[in-house]
C-alpha cells in the first residue's frame, strides 16, 4: 500500500484515503467546438502511459476531498514530488535523472 | 517409558509438563516446549505424509516452516485446518492431529500405485494427458483430478474463530531474531528509535538455541538470548512479536506481519482472536531471515527418516530427540560435521560421514577421529533402502574421470544430508529488490537496496557467529541513523565457536545407478525429480519460469526456498547456460501459507459489506415487504399480501398506484446541493439541458454525459433560489456523479464560485404518486398551495410537513400527479408511517423497485444503466429534446459532433410488442430482421426491458435497435432456443402518450 503525501492537508496517508484520477497535464480545450477531430481523440482517450516517470492525478477522497498532482515511478513506485492542482507541470526529464534513473 | 527417542537430558523442553497428544488416532506423549514434529520423532514416528503426485510415503525433513513433507491437519472445536507444517505446530495437551494425502491410511495407500505407474506422470503430465478427447473434459478428466490432487481437506463449517487488524508504525522493523536480528534490535533500541522485532517462531533465538559448541561473552547461547530479550524487554520503545511471520514486504515499507495467538494453546481464552494482521509501516527494515539448510539431490533421497543436518541438529539440541540410533551423515559443507559430533555425543551411533569432498577440512577430520567416527571422503550416497523408513544407504566413489563406482551399503535409521546453504532472500526479493549471484559463496545474495531496508547476517550469505553478531550491531545502528538520526554506542558482545561453514553443491549428485528407473527428487511437495526438469528442458522450456510452471518445481507453499538452487543448477546443467543466465524465479508474498481469516479480519457477515437502510425499512419488514440489494442499499421490491407472488402484487401495485395512489420510498436517489453565484453556470457546463433561464421554484429533467458523448446519469434538477439547486442522481450514480463534478470543478472550472455538498443521506424521499396523491399530501403540508396553478408540474417548494421542514417537488416518474417529499433523515420514518396511514383511506398502496420499473416502462421512461450502457447518445436515446441546442459547450457536446456519433446505422430506443400479448421477452435478447437467422448473422439489436403492463393488460419492451425509430411499424424477430418471437417496432411510450395524466 502506497504512502502518499496531501499537499493540501500537509500529512502522508495510505493509499486507501486516495483515488487516481489517471494522467496529469490533459486540460480540457477551453473551447471544445474549435477542436479538430484528431485533438479532440487525444484529449478524449490518448494516454502516454509511461513506464518510469510520470506525472499523475490523485484526489484525497476520505480526507480533504482536493485533487492534486505526484510524480510517481511507475516502476519503482517511488513517489518523486508532490504538488497542488494548478501549478505547473514539472520538468519529469530533470526530476527522473536527479532519482539517478 | 515411552518416546524412546527422547535424549535423556537437555534442549529447552520442559521435561516436567507431559503433553497428550494423537496423530491418527493413536495417543502419543510429548512435552510443554516440543513441536508436533519433533514429539512424533521423540516417539520415532517419521511416516507422516504421502506425497502429492506418487503417494510415496514422507518423513519430517525439516524443523521449521520450509517443511515441505510434514503436512497435517488440527482438529479443533469440531472442524479441522489443514495443511500446517508439523514443525511449526506446537504441541499442546489433547491436540489431535491427522495426516492426509492418503486412503485408507497412512501405512496402506492405494494412491501408491501410481509411484509404480509413474513413467505415465511425466513432467507436464497435465498438460499432455487430459487434453482428448474432449467429452472426458467434465465426466472423467476432472472428477479423477479432483479426487487425486489437493493436499489437506478444507474445513466445511463457517470460522468459528476470530481474527484481529492492527496498524503500526515504527521506525525499525526486525524480521527474525537469530544472532543478527538481536542484535541488529538491540543496536536500534538502544538508540531510542522506536522497534519492533518479530519472529514467526515461538521463541526469539533461531540458530542459537540449538547451537551448543559456541558461547556468547562466555554464556551459552540460549543464556545470551535470554539476558538480550530481558533487556528488549525491559525497553517502552520495543515491542516483540514471537509467532509472528513476516510474510509480506510491499511498496513504501508497508510490511504485512501474521500473528499467531491462541493456535498453541489448549483451551484459549474465547475473547482472543486466533491471529492478528499487523500492517506495519516501517521507516527502516532489518532483514533478517537467515539462511536455510539445501537437501542433497541423490537417489531416493525422500525416504522416511532423511533430514537435513541441521534440522537432526536441532532436534537433538533443542528439543531433546534423537532422529535415529544409528546415523548417516552425507554432506558438501563443514555444518553437517557439528551434527555428526553432536550426535555422538549424545551416544547416537554416526554410522559414517560420508562428503562429497575429496578432502574435508583437516580440524574436523581430526574430531571425527578422536570419536572414533568412520569417514568416507570423496564419497556420495547413490541410493537409499526401506519403504517406509530408510534402512540402509549406498555409497558411491567419486572417480577422476567423473565417473562413480559402488561404495557399499550402511545400514542406518535416520541419514542427515547437507548440501550447503541457501541464504532466505524472499523478503528482499518482495522489496523488488533484485538478487546478484555470489560465486564464492555459491548463492544468490541481496543486491541493491530498492526500499528502506538491508538484510543482515545468514539472509545476506554471511556465516560465522561472530561475524553476524557484528553484522546484525551494525545494521541496527545504520537502520536507527537512517530513521531517526539517532545513533548511540553499545557494547558489542563477542562470541567464540560457532565458526562460518564451508563448502556446499548445488544441483544432482552423480551416481552409478540406472537413470531412467531411479527418482532424484529436487522438490518433495510437488514430487518433482531431476529427471523432470531435465525432461522440461529436452521438451523446450529455456526459461526457469517456464521450467517452474511445466514442472510445478517451486511452487510448493516453500516458494521453492529448500528446491530452487537445486533445480536451477540441473536446468543450467541441461541448457549447458551459465547459472546466471537461467534466473531465479521471483519470491512473492507471502512468505508462508497465510490464513484467509487473517486476510478477512472483521470482514465477515454483517461487516463484509455496510448494508444501506431506508426510513421505510422496519415499517417494510413489518408488513411482509420483500427486500432487493441495489448496491449496498436495500430497497424494497414488491409488497406481497394474502400469499401473492411477485407477478400478482406488482399487476395489484401498478393498478392501484394507476387508479388511486401509491406510496414508493425514493430516498436512495442521490442527491447534490449546488450553491453559489455560479451554480447555475456550473450546471449549465455540466449538463446537456439549459439551466440559466429556470425560475426559481421549477424543476427539469437533467441528463448527463462524459465527454465522449455518451449518456452516464440523469435525473431531475429543482431550482430554489438564484443560488440554489437540489440535483438528483440515479441510485448507483452518486458517488461516481459528486466526483465527476468535483473534479471538473476543481481541475478545469477553479474559477468557477460554487459549492457543491453531497446530500443523499442528509434526506429521506418518499414519493406519492396517483390521481389521489394531492389529497394523500394536503393534510401534511403547511407553507405550500399545492393547486395545479401554483404547483404545476416540474415545480419545487419549501414549506413543512407535519410541521418538519421539507423540500416538496412535483415530479412523476410514474406519468401520474406526483409529489417527492425531502424531509430530513431523522424525521423519514415519521413520514412514512404518516404518509403509510393516510392512503390507506384511499384504498393505496406502498409499492416498491419492480412496480417502479412497469410504471416508468409504461411512460417510455429510460433507466440509466438499464437501457443505456455507456455507448448510448441522446439521439440514439430519442432525447435530442433534453440538449440546449443555444449551448456553445457542455460536458459532451464536442464528442457528440464526433463522425461516428452522427452516422446512420446506430442503435436507438425504440418499443417493441410481441404480437402475442402474453409472450414476454427476455431482457437481453437480441433481436434480428429474419426469422431465423443463419448462424454467424450480426443481431439488430438487444432488449433492454420488459415487462408484463397491467395497465395495457399485455406485455411490454424497450429496446435498442439499429435504425429503430425508422423501423416503427415493421416486424422484426427475437430468436430464442424454443423459436423465433415475432415483434412490432413502435414507439417508446406505451401509455397515456399525451400525457393528460400527469398535468391535473
Ligand atoms: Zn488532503
Amino acid at each position: 500500500m502506497l504512502l502518499i503525501y496531501c499537499p493540501y492537508c500537509d500529512v502522508e496517508r495510505a493509499e486507501t484515503e486516495f483515488h487516481c484520477g489517471g494522467e496529469a497535464h490533459i486540460a480540457r480545450p477551453s473551447d471544445p467546438s474549435q477542436t479538430s477531430e484528431e485533438e479532440w481523440v487525444e484529449f478524449l482517450y490518448m494516454r502516454s502511459n509511461t513506464k518510469g516517470v510520470a506525472a499523475e492525478r490523485w484526489r484525497h477522497i476520505h480526507g480533504c476531498g482536493r485533487f492534486f498532482n505526484a510524480v510517481r515511478d511507475t516502476v519503482s513506485d517511488k513517489f518523486l514530488k508532490f504538488y497542488k492542482a494548478g501549478e505547473t507541470m514539472p520538468d519529469l526529464e530533470k526530476i527522473s535523472k536527479e532519482a539517478g534513473k | 517409558m515411552s518416546q524412546p527417542f527422547r535424549t535423556e537430558k537437555g534442549g529447552r523442553i520442559d521435561r516436567n509438563e507431559q503433553l497428550t497428544f494423537t496423530f491418527d488416532g493413536e495417543q502419543m506423549q510429548g512435552h510443554k516446549g516440543d513441536t508436533l514434529a519433533s514429539a512424533l520423532l521423540a516417539n520415532g514416528v517419521h511416516l507422516v505424509g504421502r506425497s502429492f503426485k506418487y503417494h510415496r510415503p514422507r518423513g519430517i525433513i525439516s524443523s521449521g516452516s520450509e517443511e515441505p513433507n510434514a503436512l497435517v491437519g488440527i482438529y479443533r472445536n469440531g472442524d479441522q485446518t489443514p495443511n500446517l507444517r508439523a514443525t511449526q505446530v506446537e504441541l499442546y495437551q489433547g491436540l489431535e492431529a491427522i495426516s492426509q494425502n492418503r486412503f485408507p491410511s497412512l501405512g496402506f495407500d492405494i494412491g501408491a500405485i501410481n509411484d509404480l505407474m509413474s513413467p505415465l506422470f511425466p513432467a507436464g503430465f497435465y498438460y499432455k494427458t487430459f487434453m482428448w478427447p474432449k467429452s472426458f473434459w467434465d465426466r472423467v478428466y476432472e472428477p479423477v483430478i479432483r479426487a487425486a490432487a489437493g493436499l489437506g481437506k478444507p474445513p466445511k463449517k463457517p470460522d468459528h474463530d476470530f481474527y484481529g487488524n492492527l496498524y503500526a508504525h515504527c521506525d525499525v522493523l526486525v524480521a527474525g531474531s537469530g544472532p543478527s536480528g538481536l542484535a541488529a534490535a538491540l543496536a536500534a533500541a538502544e538508540t531510542g528509535a522506536k522497534v519492533i522485532l518479530c519472529d514467526e517462531q515461538a521463541e526469539f533465538g533461531g540458530s542459537l538455541l540449538s547451537e551448543n559448541s559456541a558461547s556468547v561473552d562466555g554464556k551459552e547461547p540460549a543464556d545470551w538470548v535470554a539476558v538480550t530479550l530481558a533487556r528488549l524487554g525491559a525497553m517502552d520503545n520495543v515491542t516483540l512479536l514471537p509467532r509472528t511471520t513476516a510474510f509480506g514486504y510491499f511498496a513504501h515499507n508497508y510490511v504485512a506481519l501474521a500473528e499467531r495467538i491462541t493456535d498453541h494453546i489448549a483451551n484459549p481464552d474465547p475473547k482472543l482472536p486466533r491471529e492478528r494482521l499487523w500492517q506495519v509501516r516501517a521507516k527502516e527494515v532489518v532483514i533478517a531471515a537467515g539462511a536455510i539448510e539445501r537437501p542433497l539431490v541423490f537417489p531416493e533421497n525422500d525416504r522416511p527418516g532423511i533430514l537435513l543436518a541441521d534440522a537432526g541438529r536441532t532436534y537433538l539440541n533443542r528439543y531433546g530427540v534423537k532422529v535415529g540410533h544409528k546415523v548417516l551423515v552425507a554432506t558438501a559443507s563443514d555444518s553437517a560435521w557439528q551434527a555428526a559430533f553432536d550426535m555422538a555425543d549424545h551416544g547416537v551411533e554416526v554410522a559414517a560421514i560420508v562428503d562429497l569432498r575429496e578432502t574435508p577440512p583437516k580440524n574436523l577430520m581430526a574430531i571425527a577421529e578422536a570419536r572414533g567416527i568412520r569417514v568416507e571422503a570423496g564419497c556420495v550416497v547413490t541410493g537409499t533402502l526401506g519403504r517406509k523408513r530408510v534402512k540402509a544407504a549406498l555409497l558411491g566413489r567419486l572417480m577422476t574421470s567423473g565417473q562413480v563406482a559402488s561404495g557399499g551399503q550402511v545400514e542406518c535409521d535416520a541419514l542427515l544430508m547437507s548440501g550447503g546453504w541457501t541464504p532466505t532472500v524472499s523478503l528482499y526479493s518482495q522489496s523488488r529488490g533484485k538478487v546478484v549471484w555470489d560465486g564464492d559463496k555459491g548463492a544468490f545474495v541481496p543486491g541493491k537496496s530498492v526500499q528502506h531496508e538491508r538484510s543482515t547476517g545468514a539472509s545476506k550469505g554471511l556465516y560465522g557467529l561472530q561475524a553476524t553478531l557484528e553484522d546484525g550491531y551494525a545494521a541496527g545502528e545504520n537502520a536507527a541513523k537512517a530513521a531517526t538520526g539517532k545513533s548511540a554506542k553499545i557494547a558489542y558482545s563477542t562470541a567464540t565457536g560457532g565458526e562460518a561453514s564451508n563448502g556446499g553443491t548445488l544441483g544432482a549428485l552423480p551416481h552409478d545407478r540406472n537413470a531412467s528407473r531411479v527418482k532424484a527428487f529436487v522438490d518433495y511437495q510437488n514430487d518433482v525429480t531431476a529427471k523432470d526438469v531435465k525432461l522440461a528442458v529436452r521438451e523446450g522450456m529455456h526459461s526457469i519460469e517456464h521450467i517452474k510452471r511445466y514442472t510445478t518445481t517451486g511452487m510448493a507453499t516453500d516458494q521453492g526456498r529448500l528446491s530452487n538452487m537445486n533445480a536451477l543448477k540441473i536446468a543450467s546443467g541441461a541448457l549447458d547456460r551459465p547459472l546466471t543466465d537461467v534466473g531465479l524465479t521471483t519470491f512473492r508474498q507471502p512468505f508462508t501459507p497465510t490464513t484467509f481469516g487473517l486476510f478477512a479480519g472483521v470482514s465477515r457477515g454483517d461487516f463484509f459489506d455496510p448494508v444501506r437502510k431506508t426510513p421505510s425499512h422496519d415499517w417494510v419488514v413489518e408488513n411482509g415487504g420483500v427486500f432487493e440489494d441495489v448496491g449496498q442499499w436495500k430497497r424494497t421490491w414488491y409488497f406481497p399480501k394474502n400469499g401473492e407472488d411477485m407477478h400478482a402484487a406488482v399487476a395489484r401495485e401498478c393498478k392501484i398506484a394507476r387508479e388511486s395512489v401509491g406510496l414508493f420510498d425514493a430516498s436512495t436517489l442521490g442527491k447534490i446541493e449546488v450553491v453559489g453565484p455560479d451554480a447555475a453556470e456550473f450546471l449549465e457546463r455540466m449538463y446537456t439541458n439549459p439551466w440559466k433561464k429556470l425560475a426559481t421554484g421549477r424543476c427539469r429533467y437533467g441528463l448527463l454525459l462524459n465527454d465522449a458523448g455518451f449518456i452516464t446519469d440523469d435525473g431531475v434538477i429543482g431550482r430554489l433560489a438564484e443560488g440554489r439547486f437540489h440535483v438528483t442522481t440515479t441510485t448507483g450514480g452518486a458517488p461516481s456523479v459528486f466526483a465527476r463534478m468535483e473534479d471538473y470543478l476543481q481541475t478545469e472550472w477553479p474559477d468557477l464560485d460554487v459549492w457543491i455538498t453531497s446530500t443523499t443521506e442528509q434526506y429521506a424521499v418518499a414519493a406519492v404518486q396517483g390521481p389521489k396523491a394531492r389529497e394523500v399530501i394536503a393534510p401534511f403540508i403547511e407553507g405550500i398551495d399545492l393547486s395545479a396553478e401554483n404547483l404545476p408540474h416540474m415545480s419545487v417548494r419549501e414549506g413543512t410537513f407535519c410541521g418538519v421542514p421539507c423540500r416538496l417537488f412535483r415530479i412523476s416518474f410514474t406519468g401520474e400527479l406526483g409529489f417527492e417529499i425531502n424531509v430530513s433523515r431523522r424525521h423519514g420514518k415519521m413520514m412514512w408511517e404518516t404518509l403509510a396511514k393516510e392512503i390507506e383511506k384511499h384504498s393505496g398502496t406502498a409499492y416498491g423497485t419492480e412496480t417502479m420499473h412497469v410504471l416508468r416502462a409504461e411512460k417510455g421512461y429510460i433507466i440509466v444503466g438499464q437501457d443505456t450502457d455507456g455507448t448510448v447518445t441522446p439521439q440514439d436515446a430519442g432525447m435530442t429534446w433534453a440538449i440546449g441546442k443555444k449551448k456553445l459547450d457542455f460536458v459532451g457536446k464536442r464528442g457528440l459532433e464526433r463522425p461516428d456519433l452522427k452516422a446512420d446505422g446506430r442503435p436507438q430506443f425504440v418499443g417493441l410488442l410481441t404480437t402475442d400479448p402474453k409472450v414476454k421477452l427476455e431482457e437481453g435478447a437480441q433481436v434480428t430482421v429474419a426469422e431465423n437467422p443463419a448462424t454467424g448473422t450480426s443481431a439488430e439489436g438487444h432488449v433492454t426491458s420488459s415487462y408484463y403492463s397491467p395497465a395495457l393488460d399485455r406485455t411490454i419492451a424497450l429496446a435498442m435497435v439499429k435504425n429503430g425509430q425508422a423501423l416503427e411499424g415493421k416486424t422484426l424477430y427475437v430468436p430464442m432456443p424454443e423459436g423465433s418471437i415475432p415483434v412490432e417496432v413502435t414507439g417508446t411510450v406505451f401509455y397515456d402518450k399525451e400525457g393528460a395524466r400527469i398535468n391535473v
